[in-house]
């Protein structure tokens, strides 16, 4: 399984987000409050809304369509009416450059 | 954009305390013509307020901190006569499809316009009775097949349990009533229901004025919330009752900024929006004039002129509305 070069580090502000596609599918890629980054799927689990539109707190994600809320760590739904969890991946920052393994 | 616990939490305080204040007067007075402000004061601030604290806490958008919200949400739910869990999907539909007929659970202005029952909102009867029979519906552990729609499955219990805790409250309320008047109290011992659950009635004509205005008269089946929203502006006591959703376009365009960052919003984006209603007023001439033509022309809505600079509205886009799934 590749490890996929997503974006540089320093182009996502910590406490944020950034969209990313690749092979046809969306991605949301957070730089956490703890200086980390994650990888989610990029897409609201309740009505497929773009998530890099949304307003990242602390360690969750909110659409910016219904509210909804995940938590980017875990993908874990928080807030009505997000009911499912999205699909997270594992990343890894090599030489300033994000990377995102993908199955 | 950042949001903060600031700006709600002192709402949130002022309004606690001035339903214990208003309250209290109107207790303190009773038997006198002085209660009178008071009832009214606090009707207001239970039977309509609720109304925006239901709205912005169920966005989650009023506070930072996801408790506050639930604890304001269920508080707000109760006092408005909604079932928590129902009015949250119904209301996420809202905004996924926004007046869309057929899709949107949440227009008010259904055609044809019956102008007696609109006049009758505003004492807050015919919702009162239309929402009571909903709550004892879900209570008795029965969901209707729109709300099977828009609500998940697993989300069904929840929504019989808060059904039966609102039932469980009324009840009480009406039981105190009648061990008060078995006890001699008179007139007083209507002071719960005025208390609890009444004011939905008497005080819920200032949630109907402005949410009225909201997408009346307006286009149906379109996606531009340019279109089939309207913002108004209004005075200040309006918008505190109201957490500035008077603003109504930019919130459907930005559902997730809070309430007090839709003036600033506004502010930022208004030469890309129609031109605001400049008063309630001047809402109202305008509401009317299109819904009695409605009435005439069942087709017709009106139109929002876009500013010159703004991006132009191009119908044959908006032609036809997608599939959706359900939730």
């Amino acid at each position: 399984m590749p490890w996929i070069d997503a974006c540089g580090a320093d182009e996502i502000d910590r406490e944020d987000v950034l969209g990313w596609d690749h092979g046809g599918r969306a991605f949301a890629i957070y730089h956490g409050v703890d200086g980390r980054f994650y990888c989610t799927d990029g897409l609201c689990s309740h009505e497929q809304v773009r998530l890099e539109e949304g307003l990242v707190m602390d360690f969750e994600i909110e659409c910016p369509r219904h509210n909804g809320l995940f938590d980017y760590r875990t993908g874990a739904a928080l807030r009505a009416p997000a009911c499912d969890a999205l699909a997270t991946y594992p990343v890894k920052v090599e030489e300033g450059r994000v990377q995102v393994l993908i199955e | 954009m950042r949001r903060r616990d600031g700006p709600a939490v002192r709402d949130t305080l002022i309004w606690i305390a001035l339903h214990i204040v208003f309250a209290a007067g109107g207790i303190y007075f009773w038997g006198s013509w002085l209660a009178v402000p008071f009832w009214l004061a606090y009707g207001v601030l239970y039977g309509s307020a609720c109304d925006s604290r239901w709205h912005e806490c169920g966005h989650g958008t009023a506070f930072r901190t996801r408790w506050m919200n639930d604890v304001v949400y269920h508080i707000a739910s109760f006092q408005v006569l909604r079932n928590p869990v129902n009015w949250r999907w119904s209301h996420a539909r809202h905004h996924t499809d926004t007046v869309i007929v057929g899709r949107d659970p949440e227009i008010i202005w259904m055609h044809p316009v019956k102008l007696g029952l609109k006049a009758l909102a505003y004492v807050g009867i015919v919702d009162v009775w239309q929402s009571s029979r909903v709550l004892l519906r879900n209570a008795a552990g029965r969901l209707s097949p729109d709300e099977r729609d828009y609500i998940p499955e697993s989300e069904w219990p929840k929504a019989v349990f808060w059904a039966r805790v609102h039932v469980a409250i009324y009840a009480a309320v009406a039981l105190s009533v009648l061990v008060l008047l078995a006890s001699g109290m008179g007139w007083r011992s209507y002071i719960p229901a005025l208390l609890i659950g009444g004011p939905r009635i008497y005080g819920c004509w200032h949630m109907v004025m402005t949410g009225l205005l909201q997408h009346g008269g307006l286009a149906e089946d379109v996606l531009d919330h340019r279109l089939n929203s309207r913002t108004v502006y209004m005075n200040p006591v309006t918008r505190w009752l109201y957490w500035n959703m008077n603003y109504h376009i930019e919130h459907h365009m930005f559902p997730m900024v809070p309430y007090y960052s839709l003036p600033r919003l506004h502010e930022l984006i208004k030469h890309d929006l129609p031109p605001p209603n400049t008063s309630i007023l001047d809402g109202y001439r305008e509401l009317f004039a299109a819904v009695l033509r409605q009435r005439r022309e069942p087709g017709y809505a009106l139109k929002k002129e876009l500013p010159p600079t703004a991006k132009p509205y191009r119908p044959h886009l908006h032609a036809d509305i997608p599939e959706r799934t359900n939730a």
